[in-house]
């Protein structure tokens, strides 16, 4: 029983996590992308239609990622060449992204779909409890954990993170010091776009293998808000994401229980969740001045 | 990309006709410039003459739009930094180019090849702060570090990469005189070394007494080469502004009036993590006065004129008192009906809407002051556009502030006039108390002068006049009384005429508790 | 080939107005294509969607009925955004305005006077204004982001009227329908002409947009919007609070939104039921924007949107396309009116091949 639920808190985890790790390098790099949800969508649409044509789902998770990067570079096009409004244009991302996904996906509505399937890891696969927990997985998962990781890595170790995360900070200086703002921001961006088409693809091919319209059910600004709970480190950003998922886990097993709580007002608590996280997460200024990237949402103009 | 040793006869660096345009706007048209192996060679100019334009092209961020630039006698193209750190031009930003949420080893690791570790990079920073005389801790963060340290450390990281010549975007502009006097020893010894350094500055005395030769500009334009050491200030100002600049004349100090504003034992703990706290400031200025306030940038001037200004009020009611009156708990506007008057240092986005108006930006200051004037329609509060309008125009008129069209948009205007009409608008109500922060920041020479004229005019027909600045010539050209901030903590005030500029700087290094000793001793 | 952008002394009139016409045309050229791959004749099916419903009085009824809603929230929208606040979730604040303005006529169904219908639109925009008040006491209180909190705040209220319409408001004799039992005469909003539907919302809307335009334009309190929009700081040296026009913004809005949701339910639907907005709140954003953040631009580009709306409801009808093509059309049309934005602040040159050295050009 215990097993059970832990394996649909990862299940429920694994999206959130993804699309935040993507939001939370966008986010280092400066550039703050409210598009999570559209992104998101469209990488959920894509997957499962690209699924269903080729009866692959490998097909379809690279289908996911390929729409969430390409739908980030429309937001890449007008903030960063165009320097557009960014709240303005990742709330333009969402609503197009909900729209064009209804529409891309009104003949599969209904469809039963393709899941995609655990590998199993020999050996590891085989420690009690453990063992099915985390290596009877499926690619996403693994995916998740591995980028998690090497983000993390990236960020902290590496020098292009380093230069990343000198644009996040400051970046008329890094425009001086010879470092392509630009460019690096059109990477993070797109990184943050496939994420999200990745975490897209994980809930139709994984989470409930079928289309629905709207089924990112606000996880794309969930995931924006872990972003700021974890404050901009992917470590503590895993912490979140799968105290988020066993929420809205919690919330569906006490429905199927039926205690005697109506399933509106559980189905509320996810959402109630950001709410009191951000609360707690915001109200010491003086922390979230320290965290935050100071140039983030900040419009960039090189002058040549 | 190796460099081989420029000969003698070649200059290290020699600019053709270096151009570059702003859409219609020219901010350097043929340039030529030579630097020597082993020179110190000042670029002199006022504000908005090109320098900083025509370093940037050095550097690779810019692009020229015309002319060569020559490097050991061949041609070259710079089209980033990095090319530029290629060929062996290192460069210290006027206003930093430092991340402050990075470290000081991270900072510098991010103009240096990527190969080379972190630790290795704190060990070789380690070892030329030795050589050069720069103290610097690798693993500090930058948000923590003073001005000055922030310097060493832009002057740490152009050395590591041992170039040949070195470019100063004026480095003095935020040390005490002690701190200047230090670097100038750090120049000379790269001058021993055979690199070469372009020095950046308006000011003379400086470029007089540490460079072998002065390019001068103007206008985008080279008006002259020299060898600084045969000038006079006058001569090398008379080639900067092309005119005379007026002097500010003061003619005789009257005795000050009434107490108009009075600080008592303010202390304001730090607002972010990022500011600095006040100690039991004490200051009182009476009619008739002006108390300037010298201090090294980031010792708490903002704050002191956030609290002055009651932009961010105090919790002690009776620490401030304008005219009698305590305000430390009111807000700004209650500060103006009571007659006093605010300039704060940064211009756009805070004494200005870089968007609006001029007229929009004249209701900003006086919405309240001048209620009855400007606003009709009671509780409505509807603007007055045409009463506002003509008092924009009387203000231009008054204080020459030149524009384009009738009524601009702040933007559009020069530092200088814009400042004009800033310092113009409160002018314009005399008030009884008027508190200025950096009145000339980033201004030509002839506002400048404008300015401080009016402000010593202020104060003689009985106004009582604060002003900070870090500029030491602009205390000395306005003030009656001087004292010093340093890491939050007001000296005493004294008179103008028993401060040496020594002395000043002594205090501005935070050693006034010495000084006010010895003071307390010689009175 | 790159883009370089040159930035304005100051914003072109001639840009500010050309911009939002650009981008409706550049959506209708994309919108056409669109229709071209999807196997429709572009230029039948753009006369089906954005001609044929201006052509029949009724349609244009339903134009006011849609446009209503949009402009209403719309406008309270331009306050927040021009001060800087980004409250994105005034589908929540219409929802919970229909709610507690609906209050008299579920629970009261007896009462009949004439009373009831202004104190349901009072009550309607006090809902929504204390709805809208809680990302706004936590962006003061908290320093709480308002964007993640008004948007959460959405489902909240959309979960919560699905509860209502479901339980304990779903009418006792209604055939278990999830709705609740009809408005009685007094409490629905009366029709403005007798051609058709259209009700006082329309008007409302109208006397909205006039009241705030005259705020921004020639009030302090506009100024006072505009100022700490533009910069909190030169605000704050003024003398005006950023926290406060968080509050004023945030519930301005909020009334608005909340008076478009019992406007809607009283004027349009009659009832309570799960469902009662098809994204209004969401639209608004766009319909905002494409006004340029003017009161009196947001008029017309509110009835612009409602027209997607019922182009969407006709294409469908006469052509066979999905009405989820309206929502696409909106979309697109804010990205293209963000684009052609850039061409009010900036010059845009786009640069072929890179200068090198030469003569220099003057001025």
């Amino acid at each position: 029983m215990l097993e059970a639920i832990l394996l649909t808190v990862i299940t429920a985890a694994t999206p959130l996590v993804i699309a935040a790790l993507g939001e939370l390098v966008t986010e280092r790099s400066g550039v703050l992308n409210l598009g999570v949800e559209g992104m998101m969508i469209m990488g959920a649409v894509s997957a499962f239609a690209a699924t269903q044509i080729t009866g692959s789902p490998y097909i379809g998770v690279l289908a996911g990622i390929a729409a969430g990067g390409a739908f980030s570079l429309l937001f890449g096009f007008l903030t960063l060449t165009l320097v557009a409004n960014q709240v303005a244009t990742g709330l333009a991302l969402t609503i197009l992204g909900l729209g064009l996904s209804g529409q891309l996906g009104e003949s599969f509505v209904g469809q039963p779909g393709i899941k995609l399937q655990p590998i199993v890891v020999p050996l590891l696969s085989d420690i009690p409890f453990m063992g099915r927990l985390l290596f009877q997985q499926d690619l996403i998962f693994y995916l998740s954990i591995a980028l998690v990781v090497g983000i993390n890595w990236f960020l902290f170790k590496s020098r292009t993170g380093l230069k990343m995360r000198a644009i996040g900070d400051n970046h008329a200086s890094a425009h001086a010091l010879g470092i392509n703002v630009i460019r690096t921001r059109y990477l993070a961006v797109m990184f943050g776009g496939a994420c999200a088409g990745l975490a897209g693809a994980q809930l139709s091919l994984v989470y409930t293998p079928q289309w629905v319209e709207n089924m990112t059910a606000g996880r794309g600004w969930i995931a924006l808000a872990l972003v700021v709970f974890a404050s901009w480190r992917p470590l503590r950003l895993l912490a979140g994401g799968y105290l988020f998922g066993a929420v809205s886990i919690g919330q569906l097993h006490a429905q199927a229980f039926g205690i005697g709580i109506p399933s509106q007002v559980l189905s509320a608590l996810p959402y109630v969740a950001t709410i009191v996280v951000l609360i707690i997460i915001s109200h010491n200024r003086r922390t979230t001045l320290i965290n935050t990237p100071a140039s983030l949402g900040k419009p960039f103009v090189p002058e040549r | 990309m190796t460099v081989t040793q420029g000969s003698a006869s070649n200059p290290l660096l020699s600019v053709r006709g270096l151009t570059k345009h702003f859409g219609a706007f020219a901010a350097c048209s043929g340039i030529d410039l030579d630097i020597a192996s082993g020179e110190i060679h000042a670029l002199l100019g006022e504000n908005g003459a090109g320098k900083s334009t025509l370093v940037k092209m050095l550097f690779g961020i810019l692009d020229p739009s015309g002319g060569e630039i020559l490097w050991d006698g061949r041609p070259v193209t710079i089209t980033s930094p990095g090319e530029a750190r290629a060929l062996g031009i290192g460069m210290v930003f006027q206003h930093f180019s430092l991340f402050e949420a990075l470290t000081v080893a991270e900072n510098i690791a991010l103009s240096l090849d990527p190969k080379i570790s972190l630790a290795k990079i704190s060990d070789e920073a380690a070892r030329l702060s030795k050589v050069y005389g720069l103290p610097l801790d690798p693993k500090a963060h930058v948000a923590d570090l003073s001005v000055g340290e922030r310097q060493r450390i832009e002057i740490v990281r152009a050395l590591l990469q041992n170039p040949k010549l070195i470019i100063l975007d004026e480095p003095t502009s935020v040390l005490t005189p002690q701190e200047a006097d230090r670097l100038f020893e750090t120049l000379f010894t790269l001058k021993s070394e055979g690199r070469s350094v372009l020095y950046i500055s308006h000011r003379l005395e400086e470029v007089r007494r540490i460079c072998d030769r002065a390019t001068v500009l103007r206008h985008g334009k080279v008006t002259g080469t020299c060898d600084p050491r045969q000038e006079t200030p006058a001569s090398l100002a008379r080639m900067m502004v092309g005119t005379d600049v007026a002097g500010v004349s003061r003619g005789e100090i009257g005795t000050p009036g009434e107490v108009q504003i009075e600080v008592s034992t303010l202390s304001v703990p730090a607002r972010t993590p990022f500011a600095v706290s006040l100690k039991g400031i004490d200051l009182k200025v009476c009619a008739g006065e002006v108390l300037a306030i010298a201090g090294v940038a980031g010792n708490g001037q903002g704050e002191l004129f956030d609290a002055l200004s009651g932009e961010f009020a105090v919790s002690d009611n009776d620490a401030i008192r304008i005219r009698g009156k305590s305000v430390g708990t009111s807000g700004i506007n209650a500060r103006r009906l009571l007659g006093a008057g605010f300039v704060p240092e940064e211009r756009h986005g805070h004494a200005a809407v870089s968007n609006m108006r001029l007229s929009d930006n004249l209701l900003l200051a006086r919405s309240q002051s001048d209620r009855s004037a400007f606003l009709s329609g009671g509780t409505l509060s509807v603007i007055r556009h045409d009463a506002v309008g003509a008092a924009t125009q009387r203000i231009c008129q008054e204080m020459d502030v030149r524009k384009s069209g009738r009524d601009p948009a702040a933007a559009s205007l020069s530092g200088g006039n814009l400042q004009k009409f800033i310092v113009g608008r409160e002018l314009d109500r005399q008030p009884a108390v008027l508190v200025v922060n950096q009145p000339t920041w980033g201004v030509d020479a002839g506002a400048a002068s404008r300015i401080r004229q009016a402000l010593v005019d202020l104060a003689k027909a009985g106004s009582a006049v604060v002003v900070i600045s870090q500029d030491l010539d602009e205390i000395f050209e306005v003030a009656t009384k001087i004292a010093v901030i340093s890491e939050g903590g007001l000296s005493r005030a004294y008179p103008a005429g028993e401060l040496s500029l020594e002395r000043i700087g002594l205090m501005m290094g935070g050693i006034h508790d010495t000084t006010h000793a010895e003071a307390s001793h010689a009175h | 080939m790159r883009i370089e952008l040159q930035k304005r002394p100051e914003g072109s009139r001639l840009f500010s107005f050309l911009s939002p016409l650009l981008a409706l045309a550049l959506t209708l050229f994309f919108g056409g294509i669109m229709f071209w791959m999807l196997g429709k004749n572009p230029v039948d099916a753009l006369y089906s969607f954005f001609i044929e419903p201006l052509l029949e009085v009724w349609s244009l009824h339903e134009l006011a009925i849609k446009a209503a809603p949009l402009i209403l929230i719309a406008v309270g929208l331009s306050v927040c955004y021009r001060s800087n606040n980004w409250n994105i979730g005034a589908e929540g604040q219409f929802t919970i305005g229909a709610i507690t303005g609906s209050i008299l006529p579920v629970l009261y169904p007896e009462w009949h006077s004439p009373m009831i219908l202004p104190l349901m639109l009072i009550m309607g925009m006090v809902g929504g204004a204390l709805y809208a008040g809680i990302p706004a006491l936590l962006k003061t209180r908290f320093n709480t982001n308002e964007i993640l909190t008004s948007l959460m705040l959405v489902y909240i209220a959309q979960l919560y009227l699905d509860w209502l319409a479901r339980g304990p408001w779903r009418d006792p004799q209604g055939y278990n329908f999830p709705q609740s039992r009809s408005f009685v005469p007094e409490a629905v909003l009366p029709e403005i002409l007798d051609s058709g539907r259209a009700h006082l919302a329309i008007v409302f809307a109208v006397v909205a947009a006039v009241a705030l335009w005259f705020m921004m334009r020639f009030m302090l309190k506009g100024f006072e919007v505009t100022v700490l929009g533009q910069s909190e700081r030169a605000g704050r040296f003024a003398g005006f609070s950023a926290r406060r026009m968080v509050w004023f913004s945030m519930l301005v809005s909020g009334a608005l939104a909340g008076l478009a949701g019992i406007s809607e339910v009283s004027g349009s639907i009659g009832h309570v039921q799960p469902t009662i907005s098809p994204g209004y709140g969401f639209t608004a954003i766009i319909v905002a924007f494409l006004g340029r953040l003017n009161p009196l631009g947001i008029v017309a580009s509110g009835f612009v949107l409602a027209l997607t709306y019922l182009g969407g409801e006709a294409a469908q009808l006469s052509i066979g396309i999905s009405d989820k093509v309206s929502r696409v059309f909106q979309g697109l049309l804010l990205f293209f009116v963000l684009s052609c934005d850039t061409l009010i602040h900036y010059r845009v040159r786009i640069v072929t091949q890179k200068l090198t050295g030469g003569t220099a050009r003057h001025a």
